[in-house]
C-alpha cells in the first residue's frame, strides 16, 4: 500500500470520507479552544452534562423530521441545549442549589426524556446513531451548519476575549470596573451548547465534548501561553480527526469513537512527555544555577 | 478640603446581624485614612459595601463618584493564580477604562504598563506568567495594575498581610505617591505601628465606629481596649435593633 492509497485516497475517492474530514476540522478549530476555556473555568464536567442535555432536543428533532435529519436534530438540540444552561443558571441564582448541582439535575433530566423520547418511536439502530454520532453520514446542509457554527465561534471568541479572560481569571475586578461579568458568561455558555451541538452530529451526545476536553488538556500539558493553548488545541483536535478518519476506514472501525480514541493516545503521550509530564518527574534534569 | 465620601448611618448585615453598625462619617478629598480594628470587625464588610457589592441594610452612602472612579483591592481576590496570563497582559486590565471590553491596546497603555511595572520594580517580569510569581511579586502587580487604573478613590483591603517588609516598604511609597497626587486612599490595616506611621487620619472599627479622625487621637489605649471589648460578639438571640435616638431610619429594616 502506498502512502498515497494510506493518507489520501480515502478522502480522494469517497464524499462522505471528505465531508467528514471537512466537518472534523471545522469542529477542531471552534472546539478547541472553547474546551480550553471550559478547563481554565474549571468546567470539565459542566461540558459534558452540557452534552447529554441536548438529547431531548435532538430526538424530537429526529421525530419531527421523521428520519435521520441532522439539520433538524441539530436545531432542536441546540434549543435544548440553551434551555437547560439557562434554567440551571436560573435555578442557581434563585436557590441555594450551586450551578453544578442544578446542571446535574437537569441534564440527567433532559438525558432520561432524551432516551425516552427515542425509544418511543425510534428503533435501536436510531437510538445509536443519537448516541454515537454518525460522522460518515454527515450531508451538506449539516456541514453548512457545522461550519457556520465554527466561524461564528471564532468571529464571537474573538471579539469578547478580553471580558472573558478577566471574568475567568479576576472576576471581581472585571465587576469593580463595571464589566457585565454575567454577559460573557452567558455569551460563553452559548458557544458551549453551539459547539457541543455541531460536534454531536459527528460524535453522538456521548462522545460530543471528547473534541473539546481532550485536546485542551493535551495543550495545558504542553503550552504555557493562553493563545498557544488555544492554537494547539486546535491543531490537536484536527489530527485528532484526521488520524482518527483514517484509521477508521483501513481498520473498518467505528469513526466517531477512533477520532476520540486518537485523541486519547496523544493525551498518553502528552502525560508522558510533555515538560510537565511523568518522564520529567522520573528523570529530572539538574536545577539551574539561578 | 471638600467632603469625597459620606456614610450616613450606614448599617450592613450578614442574616440580619450587623457586621457594620450605625456608621456615620465622612472621607475627604484627598485623605489617607487606615480602617482599624479587630477580627470581625466589619472592616471588609465596610469596603464592600463602599464598592456597592453589599447593599446597607439600613441608612446609605453617598457621593456623586461614577463606577470606574474606584480601585478597589479586595482582601482575598478570588484571582485564578494559575491562569496562563502573563504579568503584562494582567497589568493592562487595568486600562480598562480606557479601552472598555473591546478596544485594542495602544503604545499609550503599553508605555504607561511599563512605567507602571517600574515603579513596583518588577521591569522586565512582563513575559512571566503570574503562576511564577511569589505572593509578594504578585501583590506588586496588582497595585502595578491600580496605578494603570488611574482611580481617584483607592481602597486597599489588607493590602501587606503575608508580605515582606521591603515589598511592604515599597508598596507604601506607592500608597504615599498616590496620596501626593491628591487621590483618596482608604486601606483596612492589621499593623498598628504601620498605621501611626503612614496615615493621617484613622477610623477605628468595631462594628460601631469608635473613633473617626486624626490619627495619634484616634489610636488612644481606651479607644483600642474599647474596640477589643466589641470584638466578635455574634448573639444569636439578639433581638430587633431599636433605632438610635435622632438617627434616621430610611426603609424601616433595622436588624
Amino acid at each position: 500500500m502506498s502512502t498515497y492509497d494510506l493518507l489520501i485516497a480515502p478522502f480522494a475517492d469517497y464524499g462522505f470520507m471528505r465531508r467528514a474530514l471537512v466537518a472534523c476540522l471545522c469542529l477542531a478549530l471552534g472546539s478547541g479552544p472553547i474546551g480550553v476555556f471550559l478547563m481554565l473555568r474549571r468546567m470539565s464536567l459542566m461540558g459534558d452534562a452540557m452534552s447529554h442535555a441536548v438529547l431531548p432536543g435532538a430526538a424530537i428533532g429526529y421525530l419531527v423530521a421523521g428520519s435521520l435529519s441532522l439539520t433538524a436534530m441539530g436545531i432542536g438540540g441546540l434549543v435544548a441545549g440553551l434551555s437547560v444552561a439557562l434554567l440551571s443558571g436560573v435555578v442557581s441564582r434563585a436557590t441555594v442549589l450551586q450551578e453544578d448541582a442544578s446542571f446535574a439535575s437537569f441534564y440527567l433530566t433532559s438525558l432520561a426524556l432524551g432516551v425516552l423520547i427515542v425509544s418511543l418511536r425510534g428503533s435501536n439502530v436510531d437510538l445509536l446513531h443519537v448516541l454515537f454520532g454518525t460522522i460518515l453520514a454527515i450531508d451538506g446542509p449539516a456541514l453548512v451548519l457545522i461550519g457556520s457554527i465554527t466561524s461564528v465561534t471564532l468571529v464571537v471568541l474573538a471579539l469578547v476575549y478580553r471580558p472573558l479572560v478577566a471574568e475567568c481569571f479576576d472576576p471581581g475586578f472585571l465587576r469593580t470596573v463595571g464589566g457585565r461579568g454575567p454577559v460573557y458568561h452567558a455569551l460563553f455558555l452559548l458557544l458551549v451548547v453551539l459547539n457541543m451541538v455541531a460536534s454531536f452530529q459527528a460524535l453522538g451526545t456521548l462522545m460530543a465534548v471528547g473534541l473539546m476536553m481532550l485536546p485542551s488538556a493535551i495543550a495545558q500539558l504542553w503550552a504555557r501561553s493562553l493563545s498557544a493553548m488555544m492554537a494547539l488545541a486546535a491543531a490537536a483536535a484536527a489530527v485528532s480527526g484526521y488520524v482518527g478518519l483514517i484509521a477508521s476506514y483501513h481498520l473498518e472501525l467505528a469513526s466517531g469513537p477512533t477520532i476520540i480514541m486518537t485523541a486519547a493516545v496523544i493525551y498518553g503521550f502528552s502525560i508522558l512527555f510533555a515538560p510537565s509530564g511523568l518522564a520529567r518527574r522520573l528523570f529530572p534534569r539538574p536545577h539551574l544555577a539561578g | 478640603m471638600s467632603v469625597l465620601l459620606t456614610l450616613d448611618n450606614l448599617t450592613v448585615t450578614y442574616d440580619r446581624h450587623p457586621a457594620v453598625h450605625h456608621v456615620s462619617g465622612f472621607f475627604r478629598v484627598g485623605s489617607l485614612t487606615a480602617i482599624a480594628g479587630p477580627n470581625g470587625a466589619g472592616k471588609s464588610t465596610l469596603m464592600k459595601a463602599i464598592m456597592g457589592e453589599l447593599r446597607p441594610a439600613e441608612g446609605r452612602l453617598r457621593h456623586q463618584l461614577a463606577r470606574s472612579d474606584f480601585g478597589y483591592l479586595p482582601q482575598a481576590a478570588d484571582i485564578n493564580r494559575r491562569f496562563p496570563i502573563s504579568v503584562l497582559d494582567t497589568v493592562l486590565l487595568g486600562a480598562w477604562r480606557h479601552t472598555g471590553a473591546f478596544k485594542a491596546n495602544g503604545p499609550k497603555e503599553y508605555t504607561q504598563a511599563a512605567a507602571a511595572l517600574a515603579a513596583v520594580g518588577l521591569s522586565g517580569f512582563d513575559r512571566r506568567p503570574i503562576g511564577s510569581l511569589s505572593a509578594g511579586q504578585f501583590q506588586r502587580v496588582l497595585f502595578a495594575r491600580l496605578l494603570l487604573q488611574d482611580a481617584k478613590v483607592i481602597l486597599l483591603d489588607e493590602p501587606f498581610t503575608a508580605i515582606d517588609a521591603r515589598t511592604t516598604q515599597d508598596l507604601l511609597d506607592i500608597v504615599a505617591h498616590w496620596h501626593g497626587e491628591g487621590r483618596t486612599v482608604i486601606a483596612v490595616l492589621h499593623d498598628l505601628e504601620q498605621v501611626r506611621t503612614h496615615f493621617p487620619e484613622t477610623l477605628l472599627l468595631a462594628r460601631e465606629c469608635i473613633a473617626w479622625g486624626p490619627t495619634a487621637e484616634v489610636m488612644s489605649a481606651g479607644n483600642l481596649l474599647k474596640a477589643r471589648m466589641m470584638a466578635e460578639r455574634w448573639d444569636d438571640g439578639a433581638g430587633s435593633c431599636e433605632p438610635p435616638v435622632g438617627g434616621a431610619s430610611t426603609n424601616g429594616v433595622v436588624a
